[in-house]
């Protein structure tokens, strides 16, 4: 069974995008992200009311392993993001999909979302 | 080592299977990394008890008449005068002083001196080495020989405040190892399995955690009931990832990352291992003659002052200036900060000082601090 909901969008570099209806949306990362990097220390998010382009870097998460970049997956205006991750990374571990999420953006471009994975796409992705 | 190789696996290998172990390769061998997590498993050696697969470290009997003084060629410490069950912890060192190797030696002759042996516990990744330089100085001993019985045996590491408690309920001698003082051993009959049946287990009151423990040495038959009757007694299953943040909270030095053949005891602060007063030993006129010119670079220990974790060839400023490099690093869960080792040039090893760490391009503030990160509460 996956661990990876099938109303989430997902990247191949392990974020998940939750859409609400009002052209925001909502960014993490996946559960087997999570896992591959084990106990999450430290997180870098980008600022609040900064604007991030697809693709680009917007952060770090760091677990007692190994460190990883945080890679942005829908272009627009950040509009929040959860301070209470930062204050505890272990959010990310215990619910990486609720409680763990990283920031909140205004979509820019709605059309991005379609290069998107399903679930089903990205399961098939870490299983390979 | 080739890389194509294939990993060694301990006799434990199908108990971290069953218990879900993640595995990963280190050292030529297929070991568990972590279980539950990092963290939760450190947390447990801290509060209560947890173990540990040490069977990839090497174990070698050093037997025979004459094998007390061929050692004390070898070691920086003196083995010849430990009382019967003792142990310490010393080296093996190159002709210059670099460490081959940082080992324990437990004391195993017959207290009338009837039949000379010791206990060499050396680095899995190390054990081709020192098995290769022990042989090359045999010469002159025709009395002592050296069995490896790394693979016939196991060894398992029971750390943590809850382990003598642990250790005593499962051993039926009238001496029980709580008795034991540190670096003391002995050897102890273990109930194992349904039927109940009795195996003999050497025990010595050592570790590499930073808390009380002590490490068993079985039959490899033996291995994975004795580690289910330590799991049914309470004790968490441990990977490398928690024993690596144990030991560098502990400010122990790991063989292959802090220390090394071009490192000598001095450079890394070890010097109180190496008894330069005691008869020669390979590598002592070039620690002497080192002491007196003083050393160039030492290892110091550092706390970050911001977020982040300083990791293994990360490098070290003093403003603009590159000191030195971090040989390994983590987070401290009992600090709560990132803490690292690394050796800077020796007029930039005063403690109190700060430092800086670039992290990935991230210049991070850090400080000099004393040896350990972590003192167990008395």
């Amino acid at each position: 069974m996956s661990e990876h909901p099938s109303d989430l969008r997902y990247t191949k570099e392990h974020e998940w995008v939750r859409v609400g209806d009002d052209g925001t949306a909502t960014v993490g990362i996946t559960f087997f992200a999570q896992d591959q990097l084990g106990d999450v220390v430290y997180l870098v998010l980008p600022k609040v009311g900064s604007t991030i382009e697809r693709d680009s870097k917007m952060g770090e998460v760091e677990s007692v392993k190994s460190i990883s970049d945080l890679f942005v997956p829908v272009s627009g205006e950040v509009l929040e993001i959860n301070k209470d991750a930062i204050d505890h990374p272990e959010r990310i571990n215990e619910a990486p999909h609720d409680a763990g999420w990283l920031i909140k953006v205004k979509l820019s471009d709605e059309t991005e979302l379609e290069k998107l994975l399903s679930s089903d796409e990205y399961d098939q992705i870490i299983a390979s | 080592m080739s890389p194509d190789a294939p990993l060694s696996r301990t006799a434990l290998h199908p108990n971290h299977i069953a218990a879900k172990g993640r595995m990963v390769p280190f050292a030529g061998w297929d070991m568990p990394v972590q279980y539950v997590g990092v963290l939760a498993e450190a947390k447990a050696v801290r509060t209560a008890v947890g173990i540990f697969d040490v069977s990839h470290m090497g174990r070698l009997y050093i037997d025979g008449m004459g094998s007390g003084d061929f050692l004390e060629r070898l070691l920086t410490f003196s083995v010849k005068n430990l009382k019967a069950g003792r142990a310490r912890y010393g080296f093996l060192l190159t002709e210059d002083g670099g460490i081959i190797d940082d080992t324990v030696v437990y004391q195993q002759s017959a207290e009338d001196g009837s039949k000379e042996r010791y206990l060499l516990i050396c680095n899995a990744a190390n054990r081709e080495s020192v098995t290769t330089w022990i042989n090359q100085h045999m010469t002159g001993f025709p009395g002592v020989s050296m069995t490896d019985f790394t693979i016939e045996s196991v060894m398992i590491a029971v750390q943590g405040p809850a382990a003598a408690a642990l250790v005593d309920s499962l051993c039926v001698g009238e001496e029980s190892p709580s008795s034991l003082r540190s670096f003391g051993s002995m050897s102890q009959m273990v109930k194992l399995g349904a039927d109940a049946s009795l195996v003999e287990v050497f025990i010595g009151r050592t570790g590499y955690t930073g808390e009380d423990g002590f490490e068993f040495v079985a039959d490899a038959d033996h291995g994975p009931a004795l580690w289910d009757a330590l799991v049914e007694a309470g004790a968490t299953p441990c990977g490398l990832g928690a024993r690596d943040v144990l030991r560098l909270e502990a400010g122990l030095r790991l063989h292959g990352s802090d220390i090394d053949n071009t490192k000598s005891p001095l450079e890394a602060g070890l010097e109180r291992f190496v008894n330069m007063d005691k008869e020669s030993f390979i590598g002592c006129e070039a620690l002497k003659a080192q002491q007196e010119r003083g050393v160039t670079q030492k290892l110091v220990g550092f706390q970050l002052l911001e977020a982040g974790i300083p990791r293994h060839e990360y490098t070290l400023f003093n403003d603009e200036k590159q000191i030195g490099e971090v040989t390994s690093g983590t987070y401290s869960p009992s600090l709560d900060t990132g803490i690292g080792m690394g050796y800077v040039f020796s007029e930039y090893s005063v403690l109190g000082s700060h430092i800086q760490i670039d992290l990935r391009g991230r210049p991070v503030e850090a400080e000099i601090v004393e040896l350990p990160f972590y003192h167990r509460p008395k």
